[in-house]
Parts: C-alpha cells; structure tokens; sequence
C-alpha cells in the first residue's frame, strides 16, 4: 500500500513576538510568536531546506518532486526546477510547480499518494499581509517536505494511506490578485458558513473509504485558510484534546500551503506504531487524508522534530525589520550600487556550483576546490578532477568580517572563511547569525538561500550558517525525537 | 624564475604629481594634461621628444586614446594598461623595459584615475556578466578579514590591535598634513580616528585611504643618457611583479596574516637591486596602505619587521617620519588620497623627491642612505597583484 515514506518540515530562524506588532501599532497586545522568514529566504529557499532534510535519509530514485506554494518567485517559471538542482536531483527526475492556491499542497499530496512511483512532495509558503492585519499577525513562514509512494524493503512506508475524501466549490472566501502583496477575504461568518458542508462530506468520504471509525482516529488534523472555520470543526468532531493535533497558531502561525505536511509532520514526530492519523484541511473545500501508522517510523521520525525547530528560533526580531524584509518598508541604503542580474549563459554553466555547491576534487592529490577547478591548486593536474557536492559538509571560520558598506537587502553583511571539514576553503556571506557573536572556530553549515533580487532575477546561491548542533538547545518537554 | 632585473639600465629624468583631491572641476582629460606638463617641464623636454607612452588606468577610460586625444599626440604609440590598483606601477614597469630593450629612447609612464564622478561611497568595479556567486563585498571589509586571524595567530587581542590600526591612521594623516599635495592635510587626533564610524569589521571611516581623482608621471631614459636632462636622475634597481593565483581565497592552507604575492614580488625585488636588509638598506618606503591592517602586514611581508612583531614597531614608532625606516612619508594612500590608476607612480614621486633632497623641510627625511622602495597591491587578501620597485639617487658601484 502507498503511504509516506520519509517527512521533514523548514521553520526558518526567526520569529517575531505578536506583542512587537501592536506595540508599535496599537490595537490588543498579540499573544505569541509567528515564524518570518529571512530577508534572504523565499518559498524556493525553505523548500530546498525541507527538501535536504528528508533526502538526507532517502535515497535520490524519486520519478518527480511537485512543489506546492502560494507566494511562487517566479511565474512562468518552474521553481521546483531550482529546488530540483539545489537537492542535486539528476535530470530524469521532473519538477513541477503546484502553483498559486494554498489548496495546491493537500492536492499535491494526494496525487502523490495516488501515483505508483515515488515522489518528492514539497510545499513551502511565506504568508503575510498588510500591517496590523490578521494575515500578518496569524500568518507564519516554513516549508515541509513528504516523500510518497509505494516503499521498498530498504525504504518502507512508515504511515500507510488508508483513505481520503475531497469537497469542492466554488465560493469567494479567500483571494489574491496577482501581483498583489495581500490575500482579500470575504466575512468571516461567511466562510463557516461556505466551508463546512464541504468538510462534513469530504471526512465521510475518507472514514468510509479507510474504514475507521471517527473515535478511532489517534491524531486529527484540522487546518485550512479560514481560522474560524477550523476552530468550528474541530468543535464539530468532539475529538478529544489530546487527539487534536495543535495547529501552532501561537508558535508558528498558519504557513499556508506549508501548514499540512508541517502538522503532519508533528503528528508523525509523535504517532506510535498503528495509530491512525486523519489531515483535514479546509480550502476552496475540503480533502481529507488518513494515514496509519507503521511499525517502521519510530526509526524514521525526522530529527530535529517540529517542536525542536519551533523551539531553535530567535524570537527577538523587531517589527521595523519585518516589515523591511517583506518590502512593506523602504529603507535608506549605504551609498553603495545595487547588484546586477546573474545573466542566464554563466549561471547554466555553473548550475552544479551555484544551485547545488559542488566543488571539485583533484584525482591526483585529492585537493578539494571550490568552485570547482580545472586546474589543480596543489598539483597542478589539469582535468582530473571529480565533482563533489560540498552542500552537507559542515565547515569551521578561519576569519569573519562584518560589512557595513556593501549592498545587502538587509545591512550589514556577514563574511567568513569558511574551512570545510575534509578541505576546502569558501568565502561566504553567513546568515542566522548574531554579527556581534562570532569567532574563529565556529562551526558554520550551508543553507541555500536567495541573496537578492536584481532586474527581476533571484539570485539563489549558498550562504553559511551556524551549525544547529551549537544552537540553543531546545527547552525540557518540547522535544519529543526517537 | 624571477626576473633578471634591469638594475641601474634605465633612469628617471622628470616626474609630475597633480594634487590628489576631490577634483569636482577637472576632468581625467584636466588631469592628464596637468601632469604632463608638470613632468615635461621637469626634464626640459616636449611632448614631441617623447617617443612612446604608457598610460594606466582602471576605469577612467580605455585603449591609448583616452591620453592621445586630450594631449593631441596622434603619432605615438600609447599603451593602455590596468592592473587594479598596481595600474600606474605596471604603466611604469612596462615604459622601463621599452627603454631598456632600446625601442625607445626617451617614454612616459603616466597614471590617472578619476573616482569622485561615481557618485558611491568607497570603490566601484565593474564586473563582467557572471552567475551570482561572487558575493557584494566592499573592499574594506575584505582586507579586515586581517585582523581577526592577525590577533589571533599572534595573541594580539583586538583592542591592541586597533590601537595599531589608529596609529598608522595617525601617522599616515600627520605625513599628509605636511604634504601640499595631499588629499588631506591636516594631522587628526587618535581619539577622533579610533571612534570614526565603523565600516567594516574593526575598521572605521579613518582606516580607509582616501577615494580620490588625481594623475602622476614619470619620464624614463637609458640611465647613460640620463644627465642629458638632470644631474640627479632616479636610477630603476628593481622592477618586480607577481599576479596572484587566486589561491588564498580558496585553499585553508592560507592563514590571511599576509600577502603572499607581496612576499614573493618583494624577494624578487631584493635580490634585482642587491639588498640583504631592507630595514637597514632604504632611505624610506612608500607601502599600499588601502587600509590600515594592510599597511600592519606589509611591514612584516616586506620584511621591515620580523613576523608577529609589527605591531610594536608600529606602536614604537619605527615607521614614523623621523623613525627608523619612515613609511610613507608623503601621507600615504590613507592621507594623500587613492585614485587608483595613478596610485603607484604617486609612490614614485615621493621618492624622486625624498631621495633627490627636494620634499619641503619640514619632511625632507635626513639620512645618508639612497635606496627607496614602492610597494603597490590590487586585489584583496588570498587573491591580489603585488608590484615592488627600488630606486636609487646614485649608480651602483
């Protein structure tokens, strides 16, 4: 039976405390925390996150990757096909975007879950809106990432798909032109009153085609685009407390076509061995997945787990600064020139360095270059070299600046050597970082990242970032790892 | 191998200097004009004697015309070269070997540089269409990847070291303040310069060398021919020039505590001009000082000071105007100003007036010694171009 073979879920490192939003303008004091994304993340970046933490353990023999989001880089544009090239994928392997509607994610699941071969299922989304707004205060950024298929010996599922049902209409709840920086929602009594007969069908459907019985559900999901409808249905199904999986609406925020695969993700951190897991999720309808879990995942959970990466974050970041980096703020500059566009003929040449660092290494003497080399820094050798990807291997700082001329979205600019483990030398932006808190000797691993935007081009490369090991640990009673 | 070298062949008979200075009214055109007359009246000559030319420069133009046109020569040969900030260095390396190959008789090597018209703050470049990956990072932020490995290989905590840095800043700006060409004049008190607003890493506003428009040349001549146009010509000892593989900046076997394409331009140029000691041998030296740990470093790669032990020597006061060794006597990048492609013959100017007794009084350096050393860098740490001359007031005997 098909079912999900591996899970692993992106919060990026910040948050931002609801109390900074009204403090600054006006309103009830917020209660909680929402997950932002950097200045230098968008929903391909946290992807790519996702992505590598759950091939990490999987092996690359996927048919597809289908990346779902509601804030793509690019139109057009496939961006599953940067992912594709971050995750080093080879080019058999397709990339497709599920792109637009919040709804695409259970969507891409589903099609996942339904094919006979595996694939990489990606969703990743920055959700936000206009300041002192719901959007903005209850929105959260993060990625998740779901492999799907049928298993193998090596490779089992670890929680079977049972059963699932779906509801569509057609009704305005929630939009967003495009080009827009802001979804628009209707009333909210509305959306209750829209989305609710579609939920009732499409769980019906799912508990009749599984074959369970709604009391035997050990983990239910209830999640969607419309809070008040979700809290309406969870009242609805008088599933017990300890049976609703939390939403992580004060921690994380709603993180859109994200939210699925990352509560998922949190029941699956946490489901024993045959427990039964219902994901409703509540868009443009309803589609209603239910899992059961297999003998297989408790050595297969992702680590860090969920609530080890809510608990990573740094929860300092100050509003002025979210609203710079989402581009509700228009900031001065140093008198510095904004950076051209990467043009199109050198960064195919260099796609293997510059989406998936790959170096190379010298046959000879074994010297590693990056970038990679056709000459080697040692030897001298000349095309004997094999590529190496360098993305996994964590490094340590030789020496470190901070810039506070150069151009950056988002001032200043962290440098380092980087030396990596098994040699290698790289200099590089650092990110994650307290510019007031570095010194030679840390230990930095890469994460991919957008560093700017020039003329319409996202410039995706790699920076460095401190190593999660050396990180805060998370508090007592939040982990909850294998 | 190394250069041979082309010791006391060739001689500098005249040299020009325009102030180093915002030049809000003067175009590169004004500039290249103003030092060329300056140098041509230094030696007595025209243009029409000169035989061929050796322009540097960065970003101020391209191809030999941007000197042809404002000078009117249209029968020379002009030469157009760059080599980042080594520009005007490597104009003079290549007239010198043109001369002492016998193509010509009597070249210009000239430089000039015009920052100010950009309108951004530091240095500008222009890069070719590339992937990206080359990061946005200013020149002072990459030279103070120094100083944290300085401080930490040598066990120099960080506020001694920009305790150094200052020093250098206040020693360069006292030169300068004497200098009336300089781009600054007047001497800033350490206080001010240790608390100037930071720019990169440990390194504030003060530690930068100056962005500036400005133009310097030189006129070059078989050294026999040499009292045709003074009786105190500047003879060439060493011409030494390495381009950096890049390696630093990718191999974890460099430990940026140095420059070591300076180390190598530096020995190959000992050894064309003969000197054992540099310390104790030169009258003076005029050092890439883009940034005040660059300056720290060089002392110790061009062997001024014995490894690990600059900073003391800078704190001591070895390179001060009336020190053992006085380094960049005229102000330095840091207080005569940097405009690039004119930066190295600048260097060269300072010697041709040190070392033939004409600086103003009040720094003329008293010494019997007539060796006098240039050092110019472009790049950064790990991966630049090091250009180091020797010239002397006297023949070798």
């Amino acid at each position: 039976m098909n079912g999900i073979l591996g899970y692993a879920t992106y919060l990026p490192y910040y948050r931002l405390q609801r109390s900074a939003i009204s403090a600054a303008l006006g309103g009830p004091p917020g209660k909680g925390t929402r997950a932002v994304a950097s200045y230098d993340e968008d929903s391909t970046s946290m992807a790519v996150g996702a992505g590598r933490r759950v091939l990490a353990s999987l092996p690359g023999d996927l048919a597809a990757v289908y990346f779902a989001t509601s804030t793509p880089a690019y139109l057009d544009k496939t961006n599953a096909t940067a992912v594709h090239a971050a995750l080093g994928l080879p080019p058999p392997v397709g990339a497709f975007d599920m792109g637009g509607a919040v709804r695409s994610a259970v969507g891409a699941l589903g099609a996942g879950l339904a094919s006979t071969r595996t694939s990489l299922v990606l969703a990743a989304d920055i959700r936000t809106g206009l300041p002192g707004g719901e959007d903005e205060r209850d929105g959260g950024d993060g990625a998740s990432a779901l492999v799907v298929g049928p298993g193998s010996a090596e490779h089992p599922v670890i929680a079977e798909h049972i059963g699932g049902g779906s509801a569509t209409g057609e009704f305005l709840e929630r939009w967003r032109v495009p080009g827009e920086a802001f979804s628009r929602r209707w009333e909210d009594r509305f959306g209750v009153h829209a989305l609710l007969p579609h939920v009732g069908r499409a769980v019906t459907a799912a508990l009749v085609g599984a074959g369970v019985m709604p009391d035997a559900i050990d983990h239910l999901i209830i999640t969607g685009t419309h809070p008040r409808a979700v809290a309406a249905f969870a009242r609805m199904s008088h599933a017990r407390p300890e049976v609703l999986v939390d939403g992580l609406a004060s921690s994380v925020g709603n993180t859109g076509a994200a939210h699925p695969g990352l509560l998922l993700a949190s029941a699956l951190d946490r489901a024993e061995p045959g427990a039964v897991i219902a994901l409703v999720v509540l868009a443009d309808g309803a589609d209603v997945l239910v899992f059961r879990a297999t003998d297989t995942l408790p050595g297969r959970r992702q680590s860090p787990t969920v609530a080890e990466q809510v608990a990573a974050g740094r929860d300092d970041l100050a509003y002025p600064t979210f609203l710079t980096w989402r581009g509700m703020l228009a900031r001065q500059g140093p008198r510095r020139p904004a950076p051209t566009q990467p043009a199109a003929p050198p960064s195919l040449r260099s796609e293997a360095w510059k989406f998936g660092f790959v170096g190379s290494r010298c046959r000879d003497c074994g010297t590693r270059h990056l970038p990679p080399q056709r000459v080697c820094l040692k030897c001298g050798a000349v095309d004997h070299m094999d590529a190496e990807r360098l993305a996994d291997v964590p490094g340590t700082i030789a020496t470190f600046t901070v810039d506070r001329l150069a151009y950056s979205p988002s001032p200043p600019t962290v440098l380092a050597v980087v030396d990596f483990d098994g040699g290698g030398r790289y200099r590089c932006e650092l990110t994650d970082v307290d510019p007031t808190a570095i010194a030679i000797g840390d230990r930095v691993e890469m994460t991919f990242r957008r560093l700017y935007e020039a003329d319409g081009v996202h410039n995706y490369f790699w920076k460095a970032r401190p190593l999660a090991d050396s990180a805060p640990a998370p508090s007592a009673g939040q982990g909850q790892g294998a | 191998m190394a250069s041979k070298g082309i010791r006391d062949r060739v001689a500098i008979v005249g040299m020009g200097c325009t102030r180093f200075d915002e030049h809000w009214d003067k175009s590169t055109d004004d500039l290249l004009v103003d030092a060329t007359e300056e140098t041509l009246t230094s030696a007595g000559v025209a243009k029409e004697d000169v035989d061929a030319y050796w322009l540097g420069t960065m970003a101020s133009g391209m191809s030999g015309m941007v000197l042809a046109k404002p000078l009117k020569l249209g029968t020379k040969p002009v030469s157009r070269l760059e080599n980042l900030c080594a520009t005007a260095s490597e104009a003079f390396r290549n007239a010198c070997y043109a001369v002492a190959a016998g193509a010509y008789d009597l070249v210009m090597a000239i430089g000039v540089e015009k920052l100010k018209d950009s309108g951004y703050s530091g240095l500008v470049l222009a890069d070719a269409p590339g992937d990206g990956t080359i990061g946005e990072l200013s020149a002072p932020a990459l030279f103070s990847l120094l100083a944290p490995a300085y401080g930490n290989k040598y066990g120099v905590d960080q506020a001694k070291l920009k305790e150094v840095f200052t020093r250098i800043a206040w020693k360069n700006h006292h030169n300068g303040a004497l200098n009336p060409r300089a781009q600054y004049r007047k001497e800033v008190p350490k206080e001010v310069i240790a608390n100037s607003p930071i720019v990169a890493g440990a390194l504030g506003i003060f530690d930068c060398s100056g962005v500036s428009d400005g133009a310097a040349a030189a006129l070059i001549v078989r050294a026999e021919d040499a009292p045709r146009y003074t009786d105190k010509p500047l003879y060439v000892k060493a011409l030494s020039f390495i381009a950096g593989a890049g390696r630093g900046a990718i191999d974890p076997d460099y430990d940026y505590t140095t420059f070591p394409e300076v180390v190598l331009s530096a020995e190959g140029a000992y050894e064309q001009a003969g000197i054992t000691d540099p310390r104790a041998e030169l009258a003076m030296a005029e050092v890439h000082d883009c940034f005040t740990p660059t300056e720290l470093i060089l002392m110790e790669d061009l062997r001024f000071a014995a490894r690990g032990t600059a900073w003391q020597e800078v704190l001591a006061g070895t390179f001060d105007l009336d020190g053992a060794l006085p380094v960049n006597p005229d102000g330095g990048l840091k207080s005569f100003g940097h405009p690039v492609g004119a930066s190295g013959l600048r260097m060269l100017f300072e010697c041709w007036l040190q070392l033939r007794g004409e600086a103003p009084p009040e720094r003329q350096i008293k010494t019997e010694k007539t060796l006098g050393l240039t050092h110019n860098l472009g790049g950064v740490p790990g991966e630049c171009v090091s250009f180091v001359s020797i010239v002397g007031s006297r023949p070798s005997a």
